[in-house]
């Protein structure tokens, strides 16, 4: 933690207690006292609102598994028993099946806001790195958890997904046939994806303490991008930030309960209320909207093995990136190139989660393919050309400059 | 804001803003942990298989049926007219849960009680013990013919589950 701890126990038992275990000094110094850049905007309220979204699903994950039965002759069955018979079945799967997509939304307002202001940038390469491997985790635990209701997107999508794994060369069969634990995703596979999908949020949970330990050490970047200098840059955590961070998350929460109260369903497919059938594909086979993009690069490739290596590279590049962005300025606001391709960038991805949507044919896959390699372009030639070639504008000596600042700057916000 | 002279008041607007703020979270927070906690209470698909019927047409006088309701077992017996007597006459022994045999029956040759012992919810055998009653073989708690607690560690009488009669030969239990 950056700076002298000013924790001060005040009772006895409190003195006894930091003098054997510190744990109140450690929370005092994360949370309370911890010195925040006092120019921090909404953007930076999504960190609070992930945490909450991690507990929720936990929360109510524990509860659903106490009503839901890991076995191809019930699964089906004892989802529709949590929504019909459980006290308040309902409110508690619809709060984690939305919670899925509203943890989503906000790992993705989240990332965006990181790439914009380089968030990404040294000493922040580790925090990011961590971020990634929560990225991936979570993408791991929603495709097993949409398994689990063994509805007909259950058991297609789990059967395209693990086949994925059947790309790779020579031992590509053999991965799958270990992955089922059969010859198809049966219920073997749906055992180990309850286990699985039951372990994966507790690992999530250990990377972002992880995470927020690393964000810790160099403390908050800030939208100007410069370091903390003194602590005129600085405000306490409490209560300026968790008070900010409520109130972001209210405006959240009214968004997260219009879907939960007015729209539970409208995120999913219907076709997952029809029983799994091995002997019937969907007409149209689609994953959940957040895995969209990556769908679309997916099957943007004629090939297969291609297809998913591209599709693994689209979130592997990801782990490069603060390497890749040459650029010393950290904050977008001080960079008018980068501000257009960045712009360009999210335009590119939403095309990629609406190309990922549509059906596999004709002009959907030229444009995929256009998409794609735009995709890959951003991260492999723009972001380090752009580092070279652009001529960034002033940057203020301070974070109390850049608030105070004779010429105010137009506060630049992320376009999401 | 508030002027200055108001701001100084106790309490003053900032106070107020304060407690309701707190107040208002505070109870959104317990709207929201009573589904948590209510999901655990029996759900409807239990509800549902809360009563039972029973068919008594079968049961011969000295004769006992073990039914299940809510998960446990209910014991049906028709009683002896030596085991109806010996019951009415320990009406005045010493009981550790007094109650009479007329309270613990709806009709005299039919006794219907939650097979469960008292003590630690162990299942008590039949016609035995020393009040030829229902004995715990767990702890050994002695019933007397109307399933009072005679001896042992038991506290109370077995219980008498809530129950009527359809017609003279059926009853519906719950």
């Amino acid at each position: 933690m950056s700076g002298e701890s000013t924790y001060n126990p005040q009772s006895g038992f409190a003195k006894w207690l930091d003098s054997r275990l510190p744990i109140m000094r450690l929370a005092h110094d994360s949370f309370v006292d911890y010195p925040t850049p006092k120019n921090l905007n909404y953007w930076w309220t999504f960190g609070g609102i992930l945490t909450f979204c991690l507990i929720t699903q936990i929360v109510t994950g524990i509860i659903l598994a106490m009503h839901y039965t890991p076995h191809i002759d019930y699964a089906f069955a004892s989802v529709e028993h949590i929504m019909r018979d459980v006290n308040y079945g309902w409110l508690i799967r619809y709060i984690h099946s939305n919670g899925a997509s509203m943890f989503f939304l906000a790992v993705y307002i989240h990332i965006f806001r990181g790439l914009y202001y380089g968030s990404y940038k040294a000493p922040r390469e580790v925090l990011w790195i961590l971020g990634v491997i929560i990225y991936i985790l979570m993408m791991a635990a929603a495709f097993m958890g949409y398994v689990l209701p063994w509805g007909q997107m259950s058991l297609w999508g789990a059967t395209v997904i693990t086949n994925l794994f059947g790309a790779i060369p020579v031992v590509g069969e053999s991965v799958a046939i270990w992955l089922w634990g059969g010859f198809s995703v049966d219920n073997a596979t749906l055992n180990r994806f309850f286990s699985l999908h039951y372990l994966v949020p507790f690992l999530i949970l250990g990377v972002v303490v992880l995470h927020i330990w690393a964000l810790h050490v160099p403390g908050n970047n800030n939208p100007a991008g410069i370091s903390v200098q003194d602590k005129k840059d600085t405000l306490p955590f409490h209560p300026y930030y968790t008070v900010k961070d409520a109130f972001g998350l209210s405006i959240f929460l009214i968004l997260f309960s219009y879907f939960i109260f007015f729209a539970p369903n409208v995120l999913g497919h219907a076709d997952n209320y029809i029983p799994a059938n091995p002997l019937v594909t969907p007409a149209h086979i689609v994953p959940e909207w957040y895995l969209l993009p990556f769908y679309a690069i997916l099957r943007a490739v004629p090939d297969k093995l291609g297809g998913v290596l591209l599709m693994f590279g689209a979130i592997f590049v990801m782990f490069l990136l603060p390497w890749l962005d040459t650029s010393k300025v950290r904050s977008g606001r001080y960079r008018p190139l980068f501000k257009q391709f960045y712009i360009l960038f999210i335009i590119n991805c939403l095309f990629l989660g609406y190309l990922g949507a549509q059906p596999a044919e004709g002009s959907y896959v030229i444009m995929a393919r256009i998409a794609t390699v735009y995709y890959f372009a951003h991260f492999l030639i723009i972001l380090p050309v752009l580092g070279i070639v652009e001529k960034p504008k002033n940057v203020p000596q301070s974070i109390s400059d850049s608030v105070l600042g004779g010429k105010a700057q137009p506060t630049a916000q992320p376009a999401e | 804001m508030s002027s200055a002279p108001e701001s100084e008041k106790d309490p003053n607007r900032r106070d107020f803003l304060f407690l309701a703020t707190g107040a208002f979270a505070a109870v959104g927070a317990a709207n929201v942990v009573w589904p948590l906690i209510d999901q655990m209470n029996p759900d409807a698909s239990v509800k549902a298989l809360a009563s039972i019927e029973v068919d008594l047409n079968e049961v011969e006088v000295g004769q006992s049926i073990t039914v299940m309701w809510r998960g446990k077992p209910v014991f049906i017996r028709r009683r002896t007219e030596s085991e109806i007597t010996t019951a009415r006459n320990d009406d005045v022994a010493e009981l550790i849960d007094p109650q009479s045999d007329a309270e613990r029956v709806e009709k005299d040759e039919w006794l219907i009680m939650v097979g469960i012992c008292t003590h630690l919810g162990c299942v008590p055998l039949g016609q035995a013990g020393d009040f030829n009653g229902w004995f715990c073989p767990c702890h050994g708690s002695h019933y007397d013919t109307s399933g009072r607690i005679r001896k042992g560690p038991a506290p109370k009488n077995l219980e008498i589950p809530p129950y009527n009669f359809v017609n003279d030969t059926r009853i519906k239990v719950g």
